[in-house]
């Protein structure tokens, strides 16, 4: 794993090589973010790898110094939430053809026996209450806490102040924690 | 509590399938042709691109060329992609080609083009009326002179309908060497053209052909019936051949 001097200094010189280096180092946040902000598991590398492509498509214009300047994580993980963004947009105003339904049921606030039986692994069930947040809760939870990122570059990503960045995270924490059963959290 | 909360946020950060860099990175590679060598790039769905190497110039040129029209990186493939080497030989079914950034009418004309039997040659109308669009013969043309992947899907067997080769993306040179190599017969066609004749027909079978169909070609001198068009075949009695599908 290269570190984002490393990564830079190897785009400059080989924008292929570099480039190759950038995705293996970050692919997995990347595809984290994906995963947890896509409504189907399924588009999770297909979004991940078209926000890859069109990083490369921006690289290619980028001046050296400006190449030079980039905070990889942060830029790549903003090209790929306007990626699905996007995506989601372009989904809504052309149904899908292939007959799967694009948005999951919404799960209710507080489950049924039935299903608490069935999603009894609290990561399944935290994943469904995630998608079920409001996007800029869900994406602040997502980008502080599954993947870990600093709130500065949390707050980078999603063009806002520090403190805004904060209180998305801690609302959706919030959230979370009130629709999950006391056995699950304990 | 908030720690277990916490914890199991995190376990929801899987690492990235392992394929996520090869949907990401395009692989290029060098394979010997009848052509001489070539130079092709392989995505994760198949040839994307293909070009002899002394038609597309140096290797950087080429993969420059690549990396400005589709946009995506390109690195040295581990291997050729299974099924090139053969079907540059002239073997196998050759490997998948990916032509999803083709309009649905160039994918139909290349995928008729394939369809093209070694050794055999097809008007270009004869691709336009297989596609269900008889008059888009000039489009045909169009799509088959930036077939991305010339030798894959066999553009050279596609030749003018007055018997004269027709254009090629490398010159006409090559067209003629690649279907010399098939064992087309060029010199007996353009003698046939000359004459007028474009179909031959088997007085014992009742079927009329493209002179280079297989069947065509096991016609007997003594009954081989030459025709200049289809209706004249028909009028004579003729049905025209369920292979070569003449028009």
């Amino acid at each position: 794993m290269a570190d984002d001097e490393q990564l830079r200094t190897a785009l400059v010189e080989d924008l292929d090589a570099g480039f190759e280096a950038v995705v293996r180092t970050h692919g997995d946040v990347v595809h984290a973010v994906a995963r947890r902000t896509s409504d189907r598991a399924a588009d999770a590398e297909d979004l991940a790898a078209e926000a890859f492509l069109r990083a490369y498509r921006a690289l290619r214009g980028y001046a050296p110094a400006r190449i030079e300047a980039l905070d990889l994580r942060p830029w790549l993980l903003t090209i790929l939430l306007n990626t699905a963004r996007n995506d989601r947009r372009s989904a809504a105003r052309r149904p899908r053809t292939d007959g799967v339904t694009p948005v999951p049921d919404r799960p209710s606030p507080t489950p049924g026996p039935a299903e608490r039986a069935e999603a009894s692994d609290l990561g399944d069930r935290l994943a469904t209450l995630l998608a079920d947040l409001p996007v800029a809760q869900r994406t602040a939870v997502v980008l502080r806490h599954v993947v870990d990122l600093p709130v500065a570059e949390v707050a980078a990503v999603l063009e806002c102040t520090e403190g805004t960045a904060r209180s998305y995270a801690a609302r959706g924490l919030a959230a979370l924690r009130t629709r999950l059963t006391p056995e699950e959290t304990s | 509590m908030t720690d277990s909360l916490l914890t199991s946020l995190r376990d929801l950060a899987g690492p990235a399938p392992t394929t996520l860099a090869d949907r990401v990175m395009d692989g290029w590679v060098r394979a010997p042709s009848p052509l001489g060598e070539v130079y092709a790039v392989v995505g994760d769905r198949g040839v994307r691109l293909l070009r002899p190497a002394a038609y597309a110039g140096d290797l950087d040129a080429f993969l420059e060329g690549y990396r400005e029209r589709h946009g995506r990186p390109v690195r040295p493939a581990a291997r050729p992609p299974r099924g090139l080497l053969p079907a540059l030989r002239g073997r196998g079914p050759g490997p998948a080609v990916d032509l999803g950034e083709l309009t649905p009418f160039a994918r139909d004309v290349l995928a008729a083009t394939a369809r093209i039997p070694s050794g055999q040659t097809r008007p270009y109308g004869w691709v336009a009326r297989e596609i269900g669009h008889p008059k888009a013969v000039r489009a045909v043309g169009t799509v088959l002179a930036r077939n991305p992947v010339p030798l894959l899907i066999p553009c050279h067997r596609v030749t003018r309908g007055d018997g004269q080769v027709g254009q090629y993306l490398s010159g006409v040179a090559d067209k003629v060497s690649l279907l010399e190599g098939e064992g087309v017969d060029l010199g007996g066609l353009a003698d046939l053209a000359a004459g007028g004749v474009r179909y031959l027909g088997s007085d014992t079978t009742g079927v009329v052909c493209f002179p280079t169909c297989h069947h065509a070609r096991r016609i007997t001198a003594a009954h081989r019936q030459r025709f200049a068009s289809l209706a004249r075949a028909r009028d004579a009695g003729y049905r025209p051949c369920r292979d070569c599908r003449p028009m």
